[in-house]
């Protein structure tokens, strides 16, 4: 499995913690996520990259079809636990736009 | 344009001219309806009519159709008569003088009518005697010029769609031709600038117009030594382009032949000579370069001289001499030099340097000698070239061909360490090869380039596997990966035609709005993060060569001098 998640609740946001890769073969897990993420009603929904070690052009686009689902729902959507570089490549991309990126919490 | 419309005719009098068009049978009379039992007054007289029209087409001559031939030739004067002519004339009113009007006689003709329209002659109407033998009444030549009146602007927009096709025609070959004559000539520029050992060449050439008569070729000399050529033919578009390429032909046997600079460019001037056309010329650098040490001979043929960046201070690499194709018996004096470690040499053409820019200004040797002292690598003096060049003739058209050399000697001598492998095209390999470079190029770039590399080594390899190898299993990815104090390179090779452009520009708004798939953002991640993308084919594979410089350029330059 080339990625996991865990969703977990912190007030009104719900955090993903995505661990292993976002490639192809990640397209069903993160719309598992982010459907589990939902369901809890948040108002921002918080993705943490801590544990992702490889994001390619097709997992680009799996956050873009996220986040565009997203704002159809009118919820907010967080990234954290980016590394520089997929920082860059977030701002770049201009995912940054539509992105609050934070640090991770304890940072 | 004049057309000449001919034709045998058969007027009614005074109605409607039936005549036979060229070539068009006579039709036939109907018989006369069976009458029927009660009939208006209405009817009675056309039938009446009917029948009288049927007793005279029987009593006429057989009609014969004809075709009236004649070419009026562009001066005659029959052309300048009708041009003010009143309308339809008899044979006899036209003057008999003109070629043409003989001509006419002696065919059959009876009537012409001038077609003219906004006071030009676009066409003549020439008719035969009638079929009824009748002369052409007042009634007929009335009609006559009515018709001509409607017909020549109708004839006259027919000439020009057809002048327009034509002219179409034409523009279309001519641009096939050219577009065909780029394609020989880009054959005759280096298709891969070789890798010579420490040695970084790159080079830019983009003609004025579609075919060029810049060069510049590097040639491996059977000693181990390099030659390196750029030359400048004057003139441009394709007369520059045939000279060049003759002039490219003769360097390449010469140097087969001999390999001093000065010697190569004496020979050659003999042998372009008789060929040149009068009032063109070539200028020509050639260096010929021992690679390990550096030590250059050069000599030159009235082309500028070349730039030299060292421990940033800026030289000029001086020799002068005749441009080839001018004076017989010309000599050339050899120079010598020593390219260091670390050096960059420019060799440009003056395209860029007697460039203007909108208020008139050359682009001149000052900025030039700028952006050499600016440079930190081949490759980037290149980039910045073009980009200021770019900007500085912004709203203003490429005046002349542009050929820029760059000759940057390594650090280090050599690439230090080179490691090729293949990976089969099955999805996920492009992160094998990723890491394998990774373990390669890792302590020689700083974490951000390295992850930058990555990236960007991941996405062409993912290319390769599903675009070019079109996720074939049994087709490899070759990766060459090589290793220099100044860069790293990455060469990643399939067996297709060429990177998969993504249809768009990927832009986020339009993605996010559902107007663009959320996909098609590779190419986007490889050119934002590689340092330099090149492409060329080797054999049957095509091939993608990233590199990335082991140092960030610098912005600010030491030594810099004017």
């Amino acid at each position: 499995m080339s990625l996991e998640y865990d969703v977990t609740r912190r007030g009104t946001t719900a955090a993903i913690a995505l661990r292993g890769r976002i490639d192809r073969d990640a397209g069903d897990h993160l719309d598992a996520a982010y459907a589990a993420a939902h369901g809890i009603d948040p108002q921002v929904v918080e993705l943490d990259f801590s544990a992702v070690d490889y994001i390619n052009s097709t997992g680009i686009a799996l956050i873009v079809g996220l986040l565009a689902r997203a704002r159809a729902q009118k919820v907010g959507v967080r990234a954290t636990g980016l590394t520089p570089h997929y920082q860059h490549i977030f701002e770049i991309t201009r995912l940054s736009d539509f992105i609050e990126i934070v640090q991770p919490v304890g940072n | 344009m004049t057309d000449m419309l001919e034709a045998r005719s058969e007027p009614e009098a005074g109605a409607t001219p039936h005549g036979s068009p060229a070539g068009a049978a006579q039709p036939e009379s109907a018989p006369a309806p069976a009458a029927p039992a009660r009939r208006t007054r209405g009817e009675k007289r056309a039938d009446a009519r009917g029948r009288k029209a049927a007793r005279r087409a029987e009593s006429a001559p057989q009609a014969r159709a004809e075709v009236i031939d004649i070419d009026v030739e562009p001066h005659d004067p029959l052309l300048i008569f009708l041009q003010t002519a009143p309308g339809p004339l008899e044979i006899d009113a036209l003057p008999t003088y003109s070629p043409a009007v003989a001509r006419m006689k002696e065919q059959g003709v009876q009537m012409v009518v001038p077609l003219v329209t906004s006071g030009e002659l676009v066409g003549i109407l020439a008719l035969g005697p009638r079929l009824s033998e009748r002369t052409y009444s007042r009634g007929d030549k009335r009609l006559l010029d009515s018709l001509a009146r409607y017909a020549a602007p109708a004839l006259r927009l027919g000439q020009l769609m057809r002048e327009q096709e034509k002219e179409a025609r034409d523009r279309e070959r001519i641009e096939q031709e050219l577009h065909v004559a780029q394609l020989i000539q880009q054959q005759f520029l280096p298709a891969e600038l070789p890798e010579l050992g420490g040695w970084h060449v790159s080079a830019f050439y983009r003609p004025a117009r579609t075919v060029g008569g810049d060069f510049y070729d590097i040639i491996e000399l059977a000693d181990g030594r390099v030659m390196v050529v750029t030359g400048d033919v004057t003139d441009k578009g394709v007369p520059a382009a045939l000279v060049m390429a003759s002039t490219y032909a003769l360097l390449r046997s010469t140097a087969d032949v001999v390999t001093s600079p000065g010697e190569v460019l004496r020979r050659v001037n003999e042998l372009l000579i008789p060929q040149i056309p009068m009032n063109m010329f070539v200028t020509c650098l050639v260096l010929v370069i021992d690679l390990p040490t550096g030590r250059t001979q050069y000599a030159n043929a009235g082309h500028n001289l070349p730039y030299l960046r060292r421990a940033g201070a800026v030289t000029q690499l001086e020799a002068r001499g005749m441009p080839l194709g001018l004076m017989p018996g010309s000599e050339y004096d050899e120079h010598e030099t020593v390219i260091e470690p670390g050096d960059i040499v420019l060799l440009y053409s003056d395209g860029i340097t007697e460039q203007h820019d909108v208020h008139g200004e050359m682009f001149g040797f000052g900025r030039t000698r700028d952006l050499v002292a600016a440079a930190t690598s081949g490759d980037e003096l290149v980039d910045r070239s073009v980009e200021a060049l770019g900007i500085f003739q912004a709203g203003v058209e490429q005046e002349d061909d542009i050929t820029l050399v760059t000759l940057h000697r390594g650090r280090s001598g050599g690439y230090q360490d080179s490691v090729s492998f293949t990976v089969a095209s099955e999805p996920g390999n492009e992160r094998e090869v990723m890491d394998r470079v990774a373990a390669i190029a890792g302590d020689a770039l700083p974490p951000d380039r390295l992850a930058a590399l990555k990236t960007a080594v991941s996405e062409t390899a993912m290319n390769a596997i599903e675009h070019g190898n079109r996720g074939d299993a049994s087709l490899d990815v070759s990766v060459l990966v090589r290793r220099s104090a100044e860069s790293i390179t990455v060469e990643v090779g399939d067996y297709g035609r060429g990177r998969q452009r993504e249809a768009d520009i990927p832009d986020l708004d339009l993605k996010l709005a559902g107007l663009q798939t959320p996909r098609g953002w590779g190419l986007f991640l490889i050119e934002h993060l590689a340092d330099r993308i090149e492409e060329f084919s080797d054999g049957d594979r095509h091939v993608v060569r990233l590199t990335m410089r082991t140092e960030e350029p610098e912005i600010e330059t030491e030594g810099e001098e004017r």
